[in-house]
């Protein structure tokens, strides 16, 4: 097994990062770097909205390998996760073998054994994503998306995975990777996740950024904005973060913010224009009333 | 560097987090790839590889910062000369540098010379960082240079600044003079390692995970931290309490409806057809002890009782002293938890006669009013100290309850050890309840849900 991407140090991955527009900091791209040294999937936490699964997507992109991504969901189970049995494709073909068996000898059936280790091989074999990266040939980048939707009692299926790389299969045995993929979970923490898969992951916990690096997200993303737009967009969201808010806005909505506020072509920010567009920030009405009496924007 | 390490990780378990073997491996291992004069990823290498949960952060960085501390730049106290008012000036110099990097590097000088200078440490003194930081603050008065910042900010821009401007400069400069306190800790713990080794100092400087943090002694900063922790819990004690949902979420094989499909394909049954499972809806009553004596736990109810009716559609709650009355109806409308607080405070109608917690008169007033609503789907929990001032108990009507409700439980935020001395009155309950658990601290709520399934 040897790695598909290689990285020299954590700076490079921060620079190779930034030429693809994530603008990582060291403790991400240091994680990223050690994910690919030691062959272990990182375990990206934090609240929605902070650019966790970009992240992923932003790598694969960088090393110039496929996403292929499992959306979690309540009820996930190894059919949609690992693999399934072409149900359907098998049972036609014990039937066609049938038939094709009376045409041939006048009645004598094909031998079970032989259907058995037919219907059994891979051409029957449905992959779903987790097998499918393993078995991928090519670079691949494995997103594991909202890894806390799914009962503990599924996590455990993604051991094996995890761990060794490899997907037991009863009927066929175990399939191992031929390389070993960059894993990327996500969770947003809605529930405490299993210490067994804790274990295996690196930790990385994202938060929102720094007031510095949260404007120079703004300046790259949204093109044309001025120095000190951004810096106002940014010291508001800041102060709207402290407020105790059912929803507090995350980066996409400050890069929303920013972005309306070119549109409607603000050279800074007043109060007429923050109540107007504060409804892009924050999704709850209670929240809107909240912030602007908060920043004194709420007007008549 | 193996043996630093070694011993890192000891501390580390020391303060409660759970490093496991694997993890301890991975550690040396990821430090294989990072160099190690760069000390923000030799950090970052740890902590990716040790810390698993992001409450366990904050102490894994008081212990790193301690355990790893730099050695000193300027080698010992040195006392520069030049009066108070120098400092005074250099500090709002330092602070109000426009560029960030020359502002960090003239911040952290200028908090060297200022804990040289006024921290009056001693070597050898077992005394915490607290106490040399306290001193090195009176002495500076940083509030007094943030609003002469603020001052300076109004004058040089060109037009009167907006409300709006103003509460953006306001928050820049906090947040500076918070850099420059984080600065004069820093040095402070850097020295008192260069005295006292940095074995001495962690232990004085430990503090509690979130997860052990007592209730009945927890402060405003604790509370902020541990309703974090609370959603995920409540999240998992909803998937207990209702755990046949979902449990098989694909039901049985549905025999007749799978032969039925079968005919469509000539007698052969290619799809598969499953039963529907019959999701039973747990209904929660909690019953709260609000009174003084648990104050700060009964705080921490509340956020429970919040988090949980948005965990569950139904949740009924009620709190008592001497009285009892439903509050679900305060949570249900209430935008925040302190909204709903504060109409409980105001509105519910708990005091009868003394405000004292009567735990007797409470329940069998519950029992008259409610009692008749409760059913065999019904959990019940009930959330007290039980010390019931020396009143009746009327402990028939935890047995009624008991009766009719599918469970009965009974969580209290006194020690073991405590329960029953006094007006304790716990057992006379607790033998009708299903269990009584000691809930001090999270990790004991999570033993509780644990226990649940």
């Amino acid at each position: 097994m040897s790695a598909p991407v290689r990285f020299d140090s954590g700076t490079q991955v921060r620079e190779s990062l930034a030429r693809v527009g994530y603008l990582a900091d060291d403790a991400i791209a240091g994680v990223v770097y050690l994910a690919d040294r030691l062959d272990k999937p990182v375990l990206v936490e934090g609240p929605a909205g902070v650019g966790k699964t970009q992240l992923a997507k932003s790598v694969a992109e960088m090393a110039g390998a496929r996403l292929i991504r499992l959306q979690c969901y309540e009820g996930l189970d190894e059919s949609k996760a690992l693999y399934e049995w072409n149900y359907k494709k098998q049972l036609l073909r014990i039937q066609a073998g049938r038939h094709a068996g009376e045409v041939a000898h006048g009645g004598g059936a094909v031998a079970w054994g032989d259907v058995e280790e037919d219907v059994f091989s891979e051409d029957f074999l449905l992959t779903r994503p987790l097998l499918e990266a393993i078995r991928a040939t090519d670079p691949v980048v494995l997103l594991i998306d909202e890894v806390d939707r799914v009962e503990v009692e599924t996590e455990a299926l993604l051991l094996e995975v995890l761990s060794d790389y490899q997907v037991s299969i009863p009927e066929l045995g175990t399939v191992a990777a031929t390389q070993v993929p960059l894993v990327f979970l996500t969770s947003n923490n809605s529930r405490e996740l299993s210490e067994a898969l804790k274990r295996r992951c690196l930790f990385l916990h994202l938060d929102y950024p720094e007031p510095e690096r949260e404007k120079e997200i703004v300046s790259a993303r949204v093109p044309g904005i001025s120095e000190h737009l951004a810096e106002q967009v940014v010291g508001i969201v800041r102060l709207i973060r402290q407020l105790d808010l059912k929803k507090v806005p995350s980066v996409s909505e400050t890069l929303d913010w920013a972005a309306t506020l070119m549109l409607l072509g603000a050279k800074s920010v007043d109060a007429d224009l923050t109540r107007e567009t504060l409804h892009v920030l924050l999704k709850y009405r209670s929240d809107i009333a909240k912030a602007s009496k908060q920043l004194a924007v709420g007007g008549a | 560097m193996l043996e630093v390490l070694a011993g890192f990780i000891r501390e580390l378990r020391a303060a409660g987090l759970p490093v496991s073997l694997t993890e301890d491996i991975d550690s040396t291992d990821a430090l294989r790839h990072v160099p190690l004069e760069d000390r923000t990823g030799f950090k970052n290498a740890l902590a990716a590889t040790l810390v698993k949960s992001h409450a366990h952060r904050k102490t894994f960085d008081a212990v790193f910062d301690i355990w790893f501390s730099p050695p000193l730049l300027c080698g010992g106290p040195d006392v520069d000369t030049g009066h108070e008012v120098e400092l005074g000036e250099w500090l709002e110099q330092a602070l109000a540098a426009k560029d960030r990097d020359s502002r960090e590097a003239a911040v952290k000088a200028a908090a060297t010379s200022a804990v040289s200078r006024y921290a009056g440490m001693e070597e050898g003194r077992p005394v915490g960082g607290r106490y040399y930081l306290h001193r090195t603050l009176r002495h500076i008065d940083l509030d007094g240079i943030v609003q002469r910042l603020l001052a300076a900010g109004r004058e040089q821009a060109d037009h009167e600044l907006t409300e709006l401007e103003e509460l953006l400069l306001a928050d820049e400069h906090r947040n500076r003079a918070e850099r420059l306190r984080a600065e004069i800790e820093g040095e402070i713990r850097r020295r008192l390692v260069a005295d006292r080794g940095p074995e001495a100092l962690v232990r004085t400087a430990r503090a509690p995970l979130p997860e052990d943090v007592d209730f009945m002694h927890a402060g405003a900063d604790d509370l902020a931290a541990l309703r974090r922790t609370l959603q995920p819990l409540t999240r998992k004690l909803a998937a207990r309490l209702g755990r046949r949902r979902r449990h098989n979420h694909r039901g049985s094989l549905h025999f007749g409806r799978t032969v039925r499909h079968s005919i469509s394909y000539g007698g052969v049954p290619v799809e598969v057809k499953y039963r529907h499972p019959h999701p039973s809806k747990p209904e929660i009553l909690v019953i709260a002890d609000i009174s003084g004596s648990v104050a700060s736990f009964s705080r921490f109810t509340l956020e429970l009782v919040h988090a949980m009716s948005s965990q569950f559609s139904k949740v009924r709650s009620f709190v008592f002293v001497d009285g009892i009355d439903e509050v679900t109806r305060f949570f249900e409308g209430a935008e925040d938890l302190s909204e709903a607080v504060r109409r409980i405070n105001t509105e519910a109608d708990v005091v009868w006669a003394d405000g004292h917690s009567d735990y007797g008169r409470a329940l069998e007033a519950f029992w008259r009013r409610w009692g008749s609503e409760l059913s065999p789907k019904t959990t019940v929990l009930v959330l007290g100290d039980a010390r019931n001032n020396y009143h009746a108990a009327e402990a028939w009507v935890m047995a009624e309850i008991a009766k009719v409700a599918r469970h009965v439980y009974w969580l209290n935020p006194e020690p073991r050890s405590y329960w029953d001395t006094g007006d304790s009155i716990v057992d006379q309950y607790a033998v009708h309840c299903d269990g009584a658990f000691e809930c001090r601290n999270l990790k004991q709520l999570a033993a509780f849900v644990d226990h649940l399934s």
